[in-house]
């Protein structure tokens, strides 16, 4: 059949770290004591954890085989839906460590500290061009606290108009952050069934939205990868009522110098860094979840901001409505170096090309797989693209099964059992950095896959086989517990 | 552009697959109300040469460098990091990769994650450690709200207000929206906080210490989780410097319930802030109401060791508005990095490493001392202190500035009744000449 990338190779066993190691061997180099021992407070003191000591060769050995047993973008194609895992810059790393700004401490005066105020200035304006709106906040660490972040800002702007609100429309194609956000300010989340061609209906939205409810959260590109084309009738509703709307900005990534947020009728848009502006996800982090928000919220943004003056950039702490900080310092900046770096480097054009681009692989990928996967709603797709196991199903073979058999050839499977609105999702979101080739490579052997789900489904079931560990057991893992060694 | 592969040819035969005409069809959809008007309004592009040249311009603007010392912790602490440590968390495979979701593709991140729990758990004395939180700010408010979780129908909790302020901050921010009480804590003379007024809350959940605290202090964790476990609540021990529990006590060891702070200490550059490492143990008995994520190990099809994401029904993507946190991404690559910052120190590098900081500090405290200022507070210090000088530092601090050397942290702006007392901190990067320097000009 159709092979991808996926061999065997040569992958070292490594035990764990305090499975090697003996006391005597060192690999750390301790700086040169110059200061006297001064005396310690007995009652104080403590034996030291409990850690083994390793010589240098030794850790790197272990991280180097470690690093090994994963797979990442720079090992090949990662077309998880909705975390738009496009390619990471090198150039992006090297900038995050500048030496000026890499050993930067927050708390100098704004005066020793213009260099990097400067860069946080800027890419809020960037942010704030990009979207349309007018004020960004650049301190949360994560999609999950820039949502977090705008619930209390809704929060606090019902509180300061005197409005008791207490519910909040949350689609049922949400990312799960949105509730469990929502729910930590207090509201009670109000499920919103998508309409049957995929989209939302405003009619749903008018029935429900009354003067008790907050607004909506609204993923626009939504997770089954389709354009909430009532977004304007439905932000109008909500904006009726009195209510805000939230925008989930996981999938700008289709829609940059495309679409405007704020013209969308959208009251606060979280970004993903780590999605659209290509900083790296880490394997779970740091992210970057900026919040940009219309001129009438931009009192309610945590503080500090950064503000300019005529003698350059300062630091504004005061503002009465403001919500405080997410952040104990300012955000992951380390992320935020790599994100203007990224929109330098692409510019006005390329940004707006890229998104050109993740549209088109994620329509060619849609166009190719029709005929062999069942498509959730046939509407025109952005960048991803979200399939089922229905055709298979009937040969006892489920999503998981042919996500697993990819793994063998080299891929890392698509996004699978979300949204959760699609029974068995297959959500494939490409990105703009793949290039035909890979795609096409990537097509036939999922075809081939279908065609092995027919005819050997037992390979599926088996599958993956050429990785360091096979299927692992869920199942124990959460009935009983070891989470450390 | 170097980050778009496409050919114009590639992109006509896409097109044609999809059976339209051009990029901007793909979009014929997107309602004319709803569309971006004109231009991007940002600049760019930058070649790398450029965009390098860009960067650099910006670093020399800031006071850094091989020529300019900080003697300011609050938080941010300036510690060597072994080169192995850069080196090795800068992988790709590490730094390129999601979430663990498909662990046979993830074993090393996931491996490298439980070694940091592990660590992490073994370093504070807790039970059980998780994956990370954001940040120690962060992580102490998600702490307070596990605490009110667990305490059911009780709605107070006391902070110390020796917590680094930005924390209390974003405590408040936190807790703000839901039905909860924030008590602070006033602090006795030795610099340590008086829990005396604990004994007045009828419905405390718990009660939140930092040591060393903001201003340096060695706070008494036996003694406070005693107190509070004699009032029904539970104990939570902060932290913004880790390499304190190298040389002293651990909080897990003297009974706190939930252990949790800042770890940038552990092999992060201070990048201004971010991105750093909040880590966070607890007991046992409260690790189904802990936020964030854990891996956990576990079996292959061939009984072979293998970890995985665990306890997953406490998340979002099951419990949706019901999860104990609504945290995703953490900070998965500066836990990984501060595992083989903890794995190369070992426990003889974190005890030498540690004592090191503790005599540095203490030279420069003694040296302060001796030149006429006096301790803000008379308790036990770790690697920074405060100290109030009897006349204006500020011209003194102004001509070490222009020697290259930031003299501390004026505590004014955080505690307005604190005029002329700074915060000092002095990690193992500091010379002793640099010291004598300082010291010099002090004495002037």
């Amino acid at each position: 059949m159709t092979h991808g990338p996926g061999t065997n190779g040569l992958i070292l066993e490594e035990p764990l770290l305090w499975e090697k190691g003996k006391p005597g061997r060192e690999a750390y180099s301790l700086p040169h004591r110059d200061v006297p021992e001064e005396t310690v407070d007995q009652n104080l003191l403590g034996d030291g954890p409990e850690f083994t000591d390793l010589g240098e060769l030794d850790v790197v050995r272990h991280y180097t085989r470690l690093s090994q047993w994963n797979f990442g973008i720079d090992t090949g194609m990662y077309p998880l839906g909705s975390c738009t895992m496009k390619y990471n810059p090198k150039i992006n790393e090297k900038m995050a460590a500048t030496a000026g700004l890499a050993s930067a401490h927050p708390l100098l005066e704004a005066d020793l500290s213009q260099g990097i105020l400067k860069l946080y200035y800027e890419l809020e304006q960037f942010l704030s061009a990009i979207t349309g709106m007018d004020a960004v906040s650049l301190q949360p660490s994560a999609g999950a606290q820039g949502e977090l972040t705008a619930m209390l800002m809704f929060a606090a702007y019902f509180r300061k108009k005197g409005e008791q609100r207490t519910k909040i429309l949350i689609p049922d194609t949400a990312h799960g952050t949105n509730p469990a956000s929502a729910a930590l300010c207090g509201f009670t989340a109000i499920p919103l069934a998508s309409g049957k061609h995929g989209i939302l209906d405003p009619t749903a939205v008018e029935e429900l939205m009354d003067d008790e409810t907050v607004g909506i959260m609204v993923t626009n590109p939504n997770t089954l990868g389709l354009f909430e084309e009532h977004i304007r009738e439905i932000t109008d509703i909500v904006h009726s009522r009195g209510g805000l709307v939230y925008g989930d900005g996981a999938n700008m990534n289709a829609i940059m110098g495309v679409v405007d947020i704020k013209r969308c009728g959208i009251d606060a848009v979280h970004l993903n860094l780590h999605k659209t502006f290509s900083t790296p996800h880490g394997g779970g982090g740091p992210g970057s979840g900026p919040v940009c928000v219309t001129a009438e919220l931009a009192p309610y943004l945590p503080v500090p901001r950064v503000a300019r003056t005529g003698e350059g950039y300062v630091l504004d702490t005061q503002s009465a409505e403001s919500i405080g900080r997410v952040h104990g310092f300012f955000g992951n900046v380390s992320v935020l170096i790599r994100a203007y770096s990224y929109i330098l480097s692409m510019g006005p054009e390329n940004l707006k090309k890229a998104s050109q681009l993740a549209v088109l692989n994620g329509a060619y990928v849609k166009a190719r797989l029709l005929d062999t996967f069942d498509l959730a709603y046939d509407r025109p797709c952005m960048h991803e693209c979200v399939f089922s196991d229905a055709r298979q199903l009937p040969f006892k073979i489920t999503t998981l099964d042919m996500a697993k058999r990819l793994i063998d050839h080299g891929y890392h499977p698509p996004t699978i059992y979300f949204p959760l609105v699609v029974s068995g999702a297959i959500m494939i979101e490409p990105t703009e950095t793949e290039c035909k080739d890979d795609l096409d490579s990537f097509i036939e052997v999922f075809q081939a896959i279908a065609q092995e789900a027919e005819n050997d489904g037992e390979r599926l079931r088996q599958a993956p086989v050429i990785t360091k560990v096979r299927r692992l057991d869920e199942t124990q893992a959460a009935r009983k517990p070891c989470l450390r060694g | 552009m170097r980050y778009l592969p496409h050919t114009e040819e590639e992109i006509a035969e896409m097109l044609a697959v999809i059976g339209q005409q051009s990029l901007a069809d793909l979009f014929a959809h997107i309602p004319a109300d709803t569309r971006f008007q004109g231009e991007l309004d940002i600049p760019g592009p930058l070649s790398e040469w450029d965009l390098t040249t860009h960067l650099e311009v910006l670093g020399q603007s800031m006071f850094t460098g091989s020529s300019r010392a900080v003697l300011i912790g609050a938080g941010s602490y300036d510690h060597h990091i072994p080169e192995i440590v850069r080196s090795l968390s800068g992988r790709s495979e590490f730094l390129t990769a999601y979430t663990p979701y498909q662990p046979e593709m993830a074993q090393g991140t996931l491996q490298g994650i439980f070694e940091f729990q592990t660590l992490t758990a073994r370093l504070l004395g807790t039970e059980v450690a998780n994956a990370s939180m954001y940040d120690g700010a962060s992580a102490l408010a998600e702490a307070l709200l596990m605490a009110l979780r667990i305490g059911k129908k009780k709605r107070t909790v006391a902070i110390s207000s020796a917590i680094h302020p930005h924390y209390r901050e974003v405590v408040k921010t936190y807790l703000e929206p839901g039905p909860f009480e924030i008590v602070e804590l006033s602090l006795g003379d030795d610099g340590r906080t008086d829990l005396s007024a604990l004994s007045a809350i009828d419905d405390l959940a718990g009660v939140a210490i930092q040591s060393p605290n903001f201003f340096g202090i060695i706070e008494d964790h036996q003694q406070g989780a005693d107190f509070v476990h004699g009032l029904g609540a539970l104990y939570i021990a902060c932290f913004s410097e880790p390499l304190t529990f190298g040389l002293f006590k651990n909080p897990g060891s003297a009974g706190a319930d939930i252990v949790c702070g800042e770890g940038q200490s552990f092999g992060m550059t201070q990048s201004f802030g971010g991105s750093g490492l909040g880590m966070f143990g607890c007991k046992q008995e409260f690790v189904r109401n802990m936020p964030g994520r854990v891996v956990g190990q576990t079996v292959d099809k061939d009984g072979k060791r293998g970890f995985v994401l665990t306890l997953s029904t406490r998340e979002q993507h099951i419990r949706r508005e019901k999860a104990t946190s609504n945290i995703c991404s953490n900070q998965g690559l500066c836990a990984m990095t501060a595992a083989i910052y903890m794995a190369t120190l070992g426990h003889t590098g974190m005890r030498q490493l540690a004592r090191l900081n503790y005599d540095k500090a203490a030279y420069l405290r003694k040296g302060l001392l001796a030149a006429g200022a006096k301790p803000l507070f008379s308790g036990p210090v770790f690697n920074e202190f405060a100290v109030v000088f009897e006349k204006d530092f500020t011209p003194v601090r102004q001509r070490l500035l222009d020697q290259g050397i930031a003299a501390g942290l004026s505590l004014e702006p955080y505690f307005p009744d604190l005029g002329n007392a700074f915060l000092f901190c002095a990690t193992e990067t500091v010379s002793r000449a640099l010291i004598d320097e300082l010291l010099e000009e002090v004495r002037r």
